[in-house]
């Protein structure tokens, strides 16, 4: 492949998407999103049905591609039409012969179809509420170009990046360029990137290899899988440049097995990229060569962690391991290794192509470029967010995220997952970044954003994660095997009405003691979720031990409306519920906590707060 | 009949191996392969790996017990979780258990000899609306009464 | 080597730059608490109990895998550390079955003693325990799970230097466990019985089948003539259980032990090696001659023997067909012995006090003995019998099975076998009587020795192995057709049997684990040194039993040696 063969393949490409960025084309394309959110959704069938109203109404002209994942499936099936890029969502089936007739025959837009209906003149993605204040850098051109399709990818500058840095820079000018840039891991330590590859550039070895982590673990994270399922290619040619960078001729994709639409587009990507002579000897024809393939994770969260991860790849128990040596220095088969995060390798071509400097100017601080979030929970718009790193929490929650469903009180954000903490009101305005969030004992994670509001129970949210990570630990070290298994006891004890001030104590020094004797990074921040809701919302924690002294709130069940169903009584916490099937049941004011779950739960309104 | 299967199963094993080297970092991916392959590892399996890739056999066995993704026990093809919540029992949810039971000849808890089907029961899946609800893997099916059921049978053979 | 730099507590220490944080405070005299650590085996820095607090870092680091860097601050008992060895030992007593007072390894388990030494409060941290099954399905190991730290030092003993990998982790988190595979019970797995697992384990999740009971019973009954027989390697360390330094040598007061916790007779096993060095000696000669099944492989060691049957099976025809000195020893005694003193083959019964753990298994074959008792058992046995054995009077072994050459005495460290047979293989090849009795090329292996010995036009290649992984590396090399050799001597034990799976526990903080073999040898080589007669074919005792008692009766091959292949 020489500069002008990508050249010509680029400008063909343009040519033929000109639809997509052209408002006076003549041509229509429906762009359908065709990652697994939307996929499981019937995608499949709506590309389908697509081209079948499209035959039925003789229309042409009119073309249908799978594109990629816009961060918003709850809204799903999501549609794009261009060229005037109006932007359709929860698209059925059924819908489908609707909006062909009304936007592609009669021209209209199919309002009943929009982001939201009440708001008719957001048509366009950069007019929609929940994108408007978005910046795309990671994930910039996923509505533009389909997935399985290098020549999309190149249309849109992609592999220029790497013949700039191949045939333009030196390895070192590469590293400088990231470091310029101040872009720091994504994955979840926020360790600078440009300096990890000048560390593994340094090492004098025969073998040195790339690793790319796409072990997303985290509950409700799925950033990763957006990013792969988009643009596999971005992942390809940033892998290329770092090899090229650090003097590696070898690299892996370490991807999660729960993600197999991601895997199939990266195998994918891989042989389109090898047979363009873009992976393999001599790329742009010169010295550098090198190759790629995935390696599946086998159903282990721990396998997200850089050292347990390596293991992973040579065959063995995700097991970590003391560091130093570090991955730099001996990583994978104790070769020189750069490991980096799908989202971290995402930034790398746009910043070779625009410069480190230019990146470095977006964002806060130390903490440069764009994040990308998942915003989930109790808040009105949940998916993924990018935005400038040092955007305040209340901007993404209430700006974009539009506020707490149902308009309830807010009560707190979970940031960063099984290792992050729970953030009160008064931190809303904190700004994320790395050392902001590190400073008020949180972590920015892979980026998961859980809105809890005012009925969500904080022990319950530490007791989930807590569960989350006895399941996941590896259990080499004692204080994660043994202490957080401990933890998880005293927790259920107090939930289960029966604890103590004293093992509130126990449980923040367990905490501590697990935090900072922990083998991996996994165990040093499980404790996490514990710690921040001890420190802010302790109150909670107490009214478990101390029900009968405070105000509890007591709920009683009203025996006239109570059909004896038994779904209250299954949901509470400390069992204080109790009844014959299809009798009036009766809850225990002594056990009672009042954390008013069954009330919740009642479907027959027949318990009533006292 | 089993034992055909058990031999069917084998020579499938030993058909995968032809394409492994003796490399042990091939480990998770030959497990994987088998798994996806046969839907579970068996003993056979593991002395063959560890024969053919050069790796202890309790190091094999120490990593098909460690990750979760792999099986000791072939899973079922379908996986049938009846909720017994109250709200689905009380529309029925016990004959249309009973209705799974007499079709398949399995018991509650238990697994078709051919393992295509296994009979769990699930915890309340927040479906009351739609009760009773059953789950196969994963996908939910509503109002589940006793007649539905030949009919979900079907359309999964 | 470049040097380093750093404090520990306020010391300025000087070290290498290949020291990590724990061998440097070990040249300044702090010894930081380890419990998974064994130096060179394992140093994952799972435990956690020897963490200490770096300036500079809030998170404390392990001592055993953490290199040294120039500048560094280190505290290795400041408050915040102390409290958290102690928590570290409190969450693993948690999980724990806490029967001390009866559980063998009680006084010997580092877990007891850091309990002790941390102030741990056993009943701060409660919680749900796993709970296991014991496995005693084997007649050499019990495995008790409930006692498991999971510092995985049995697993990399057994995988790294031993080349079996019987047990390993599995599942994970909170479930993880060590366990065959399949969780079959471990007389069904690949394990040979060597007891390397038994000693390195710093709890009683792993200890010898106990045989002490059965010996108490077969002294109880009344017509029994219940006799003793005393491997090499026990005479170098069983004192160490009395509170004598590692490898003292001391055979009297031991003998009287054995008298007074109700032995009939006290014989020697080395005797029984000195009819073993005869009969491999010959045999060896034999297929040299015949140019047939060479190399000749020593079977002395039955965890060798198992080894070699599982995985090697088309070499058991170059076993030596010999019995082992224990096994040789009990035939003379139970046929020999007994008939001249008019004893019944179903009175006699003959205990065998090794330092072996795969012995146990070993005598199941044949009649020769009834019962082992490791070099602990019967340190145990003797305590239990309200002997202090430092102040017990020496006597010596009875004969006429208590006199013994000095090769006979070798057998226990790895180079013995080969230089006993040396000396008189070469007797007999030159027909002399050879005054070249020290063949210090065989001896101080450190787990592959390879020479050749000229004897007249002859020249033997010889080979000594310790170690089931250098076993495996030199079986592969003879497969291969990379080495020839005349004779090979296989110990499972690394070191050999002074090293075996049923000798003392020692404390590997103070002694290294590669080290105790050379002590204790060290001690068979100087009592050699200084013997009498120092070659199996001169013991006088021995040979009047051949020349009176096997050769006319024809009983030499059916009492000294077995078949292999019949199994």
């Amino acid at each position: 492949m020489t500069f002008a063969e990508l050249t010509k393949l680029k400008n063909e490409r343009l040519k033929e998407i000109d639809v997509r960025f052209n408002k006076n084309s003549l041509k229509k394309e429906i762009m359908v999103c065709s990652s697994t959110g939307c996929k499981s959704n019937h995608g499949a069938e709506i590309i389908e049905e697509f081209k079948k109203q499209i035959k039925e109404h003789n229309l042409t002209n009119v073309s249908v591609e799978k594109t990629g994942c816009f961060g918003l499936c709850a809204l799903g099936p999501i549609v794009i039409i261009y060229p005037e890029g109006t932007f359709y969502c929860r698209v059925t089936k059924s819908a489908v012969k609707e909006i062909v007739e009304q936007n592609l025959i009669k021209g209209k837009v199919a309002t009943n179809y929009l982001y939201d209906k009440a708001l008719i003149n957001q048509t366009h993605k950069n007019e929609i509420d929940f994108y408007k204040h978005q910046q795309f850098v990671a994930r910039k051109n996923s509505e533009f170009i389909n997935p399985e399709n290098i020549l999309d990818y190149i249309a849109l500058d992609g592999y220029f990046a790497l013949y700039k840095a191949l045939t333009k820079m030196q390895p070192n000018e590469v590293i400088e360029e990231i470091k310029k840039s101040g872009l720091r891991g994504r994955g979840g330590a926020g360790f600078p990137t440009g300096t990890k590859w000048e560390l593994t550039a340094k090492e004098k070895a025969n073998k040195k290899y790339v690793v790319c982590n796409a072990d997303e673990g985290d509950p409700g994270a799925f950033m990763d899988r957006s990013i792969i399922e988009s643009e596999p290619h971005k992942i390809v040619e940033a892998m290329l440049i770092a090899g090229y960078a650090v003097g590696a001729s070898g690299g892996f994709v370490y991807l999660r097995a729960e993600y197999p639409l991601a895997g199939e587009r990266l195998e994918k990507a891989i042989e389109q990229a090898r047979k363009l002579g873009l992976l393999g000897k001599n790329i742009f024809g010169t010295k550098f060569s090198f190759n790629l393939s995935i390696k599946y994770g086998a159903g282990a969260f721990v396998c997200g962690e850089e050292t347990a991860l390596m293991h992973s790849l040579e065959g063995k128990r995700g097991e970590p391991r003391t560091r130093p040596p570090y991955p730099a220095q001996q990583g994978v088969f104790g070769c020189p290794t750069v490991l980096n995060n799908v989202e971290t390798f995402a930034n790398v071509p746009t910043i070779i192509l625009n410069g480190g400097e230019w990146y470095s100017k977006i964002g806060k601080g130390t903490s440069t470029g764009t994040k990308v979030f998942a915003l989930s929970g109790k808040v009105k718009h949940t998916g993924l967010v990018e935005l400038p790193m040092g955007t305040t929490l209340r901007d993404i929650i209430f700006n974009i995220g539009g506020g707490v469903l149902n308009n309830k009180k807010f009560k707190a954000v979970q940031i960063g997952g099984p290792s992050g903490a729970c953030l009160p009101e008064s931190k809303l305005d904190l700004p994320v970044t790395y050392d902001d969030l590190k400073n008020n004992g949180a972590m920015m994670g892979s980026g998961g954003l859980i809105v809890l509001d005012e009925d969500s129970s904080m022990v319950e949210v530490a007791k989930f994660f807590l569960e989350f990570i006895c399941d996941e630990s590896c259990g080499k070290c004692t204080p994660c095997r043994i202490g957080n298994r401990r933890l998880l006891e005293i927790l259920n004890k107090l939930l289960a009405g029966n604890g103590t001030m004293e093992d509130i104590d126990e449980l923040e020094s367990l905490s501590y003691f697990i935090k900072e004797n922990s083998l991996c990074g996994l165990g040093q921040s499980s404790p996490n979720p514990v710690l921040s809701t001890l420190k802010y919302f302790k109150d909670e924690y107490v009214a478990l031990v101390d029900k009968q002294h405070k105000n509890a709130d007591k709920y009683v069940i009203n025996k006239e409306k109570c059909i004896g169903c038994s779904a209250c009584s299954r949901v509470c916490p400390v069992k204080c519920i109790s009844g014959e099937i299809k009798k009036p049941f009766e809850i225990n004011q002594e056990k009672c906590i009042g954390c008013g779950g069954c009330q919740k739960t009642c479907k027959f309104g027949a318990i009533e707060k006292v | 009949m089993a034992e055909s299967k058990l031999e069917n199963e084998q020579l499938e094993v030993l058909n995968i191996l032809k394409n492994f080297d003796s490399d042990p970092s091939e480990l998770i991916h030959c497990l994987q392969t088998i798994q996806n392959k046969c839907g579970y590892v068996s003993e056979f399996a593991v002395k063959q790996i560890s024969q053919k890739l050069n790796v202890p056999e309790s190091d094999v066995f120490s990593v098909v017990t460690f990750y979760s993704q792999f099986t000791l026990k072939p899973k079922a093809k379908y996986n049938i979780e009846i909720c017994m919540g109250t709200a689905c029992y009380v529309l029925g949810a016990d004959k249309s258990l009973k209705k799974f039971e007499n079709k398949l000849g399995i018991k509650l808890g238990e697994q078709t000899l051919d393992n295509k089907f296994s009979l769990k029961q699930s915890r309340c899946l927040g479906c009351c609306g739609l009760a009773p609800v059953v789950s196969i893997n994963g996908k939910i099916y509503g109002k589940v009464t006793e007649d539905k059921v030949d009919e979900i049978l079907d359309e999964l053979v | 080597m470049t040097k380093v730099n750093l404090i520990i507590d306020g010391v300025n220490v000087e070290a290498d730059s290949s020291d990590t944080i724990l061998t440097a405070a070990k040249k300044a005299g702090i010894i930081i608490p380890t419990l998974c650590y064994l130096k060179d085996i394992n140093n994952d820095g799972a435990c956690r109990v020897c963490v200490v607090e770096c300036k500079g870092k809030t998170n404390l680091i392990t001592a055993c895998n953490n290199p040294v860097m120039e500048g560094m601050e280190i505290e290795t008992c400041n408050p915040k550390v102390l409290e958290a060895r102690k928590t570290n030992i409190e969450l693993l007593l948690s999980n724990h079955n806490k029967n001390c007072l009866t559980c063998g390894k009680n006084l010997n388990c580092k877990l007891q003693q850091y309990s002790y030494e941390f102030g741990c409060d056993e009943n701060k941290i409660v919680g749900v325990k796993n709970n296991y099954d014991l496995d005693l399905s084997s007649p050499c190991i019990v495995r008790d799970n409930n006692k498991c730290i999971l510092c995985g030092r049995c697993v990399q003993v057994c995988k790294q230097i031993q080349a079996t990998s019987a047990i390993q982790k599995q599942k994970r988190g909170f479930q993880t466990m060590i366990n065959c595979s399949f969780d079959k019970p471990i007389k069904d797995s690949t394990c040979v019985g060597c007891g390397q697992c038994v000693l390195v384990c710093p709890t009683g999740a792993l200890l010898e089948t106990s045989n002490i009971k059965k010996v108490m019973e077969l002294m109880a009954e009344p017509n029994n003539v219940v006799i003793a027989q005393v491997a090499p390697s026990v005479r170098v360390a069983i004192n160490e259980e009395f509170g004598y330094p590692v490898g003292t040598f001391n055979e009297g007061k031991l003998v009287t032990a054995l008298k007074r916790v109700g032995f009939n007779k006290v014989f020697d096993v080395n005797v029984g090696a000195d009819f073993t060095v005869i009969e491999e000696s010959e045999e060896l000669i034999e297929r040299i001659n015949e140019n047939k099944n060479l190399p000749l492989f020593s079977s002395c060691c039955p965890a060798w023997v198992k080894y070699c049957k599982l995985h090697y099976p088309d070499y058991v025809k170059n076993l030596s067909s010999c019995k082992s000195p224990n096994e040789m020893l009990g035939a003379v005694i139970k046929n020999y012995y007994a008939k001249q003193n008019n004893i019944s083959v179903n009175n006699i019964k003959v205990v065998a006090i090794m330092p072996c753990t795969a012995k146990k298994e070993e005598i199941l074959e044949n009649n020769d003995v009834d019962a082992v008792l490791t070099t602990r058992e019967l340190a145990t046995f003797i305590k239990y019998k309200n002997l202090s054995f430092t102040h017990l009077p020496e006597s010596e072994f009875d004969n006429p099975l208590g006199e013994y050459s000095g090769a006979g005495l070798i057998f226990g460290s790895t180079g013995g076998v080969t230089e006993a047979v040396l000396r008189t293989a070469v007797d007999k090849l030159s027909k002399t009587d050879s005054s070249d009795v020290d063949f210090e090329v065989v001896r101080q292996s450190e787990g592959i020795k390879e020479t050749t010995i000229n004897v007249g036009n002859l020249k033997l290649n010889l080979c000594v192995v310790s170690g089931l992984k250098n076993a495996q590396i030199i079986m592969e090399q003879i497969k291969n057709g990379e080495k020839h050799f005349h004779f090979v001597e296989f110990m499972a034990c690394p070191g050999g049997c002074v090293n075996g799976g049923g000798q003392p526990f020692v404390d590997y903080t103070k002694i290294n684990y590669f080290d105790v073999a050379k002590q204790r040898a060290k001690a068979l080589y100087e009592n050699d040194k200084k013997s009498t007669n120092r070659k199996s074919h001169k013991n006088q005792f021995v040979n009047k039993i051949y020349k009176e008692f096997l050769i006319p009766n024809n009983l030499t091959k059916t009492l000294l040696h077995h078949n292999h292949n019949k199994k």
